[in-house]
């Protein structure tokens, strides 16, 4: 298992994570369904406005599944921005993964790694975590 | 009365992978009895101590059912639900 990703969609989600600084930042990339290809970045709106919470839109969310389906693509990629922690899936994130096929990427806004550069994906299955390689394409 | 339930990847273990089911009643909450009658243990991931789970989202139609009256919210044959996880997290 590893995640392949085009530089310039892991640019844009890092610029995300600090443009949205010190709220969280969050969105999907999506790619067409089995395929596992991350290809078409969207940045969504953390209904929370929070540092320390993100999560989307229940309108939007409902929107985003039928646009993928409507697209045949799927959540490829969930990502978001941890903004004083490491990027890597919290508690909560834990306990609210809720899509077992998707990458679940991490950045991080933290002072030590200014500017933001810490980019990591995981799959989070039945509460399992498991970080996966990252490879820029 | 027959109402569409579409299922998300992460419950389908409880529908044998179906991504869509066929369920009845007049109430949301009524359909929730009826989908757990049929799908053991899929009412539990949708309630928590008789209340609909604050991280799982669930439209009649489009429309949210929290809009809706919540597990009261009415619904007629030929209504499409769709039952989505949040996207969220810390």
């Amino acid at each position: 298992m590893a995640l392949q990703i085009s530089r310039t969609i892991a640019d844009a989600i890092l610029q995300q994570s600090r443009d949205e600084y010190p709220d969280e930042c969050c969105g999907v990339v999506l790619g067409p369904i089995g395929s596992d290809k991350a290809e078409r970045l969207k940045p969504m709106v953390n209904a929370a406005h929070s540092p320390t919470f993100y999560e989307f839109d229940p309108k939007d969310l409902l929107a985003l599944y039928r646009e993928a389906d409507d697209n045949d693509e799927e959540l490829v990629v969930i990502y978001h921005s941890h903004t004083e922690t490491e990027a890597h899936p919290s508690r909560t994130d834990i306990a609210y993964a809720g899509e077992p096929g998707a990458h679940y990427v991490l950045v991080s806004t933290r002072e030590e790694i200014a500017p933001a550069t810490e980019f990591r994906s995981f799959r989070i299955v039945d509460g399992v975590v498991t970080e996966e390689p990252v490879t820029f394409i | 009365m027959s109402i569409e339930v579409r299922i998300p990847t992460i419950l389908r273990p409880y529908t044998k992978d179906q991504k869509s089911v066929e369920a009845s009643g007049s109430t949301l909450a009524t359909v929730i009895t009826d989908l757990d009658s049929q799908y053991a243990g899929l009412g539990e991931r949708l309630l928590e101590n008789g209340a609909l789970r604050r991280f799982i989202n669930i439209y009649i139609n489009d429309e949210d059912v929290r809009f809706l009256g919540g597990l009261d919210a009415q619904v007629k044959d030929g209504d499409s639900i769709t039952i989505l996880p949040a996207v969220a997290g810390g």
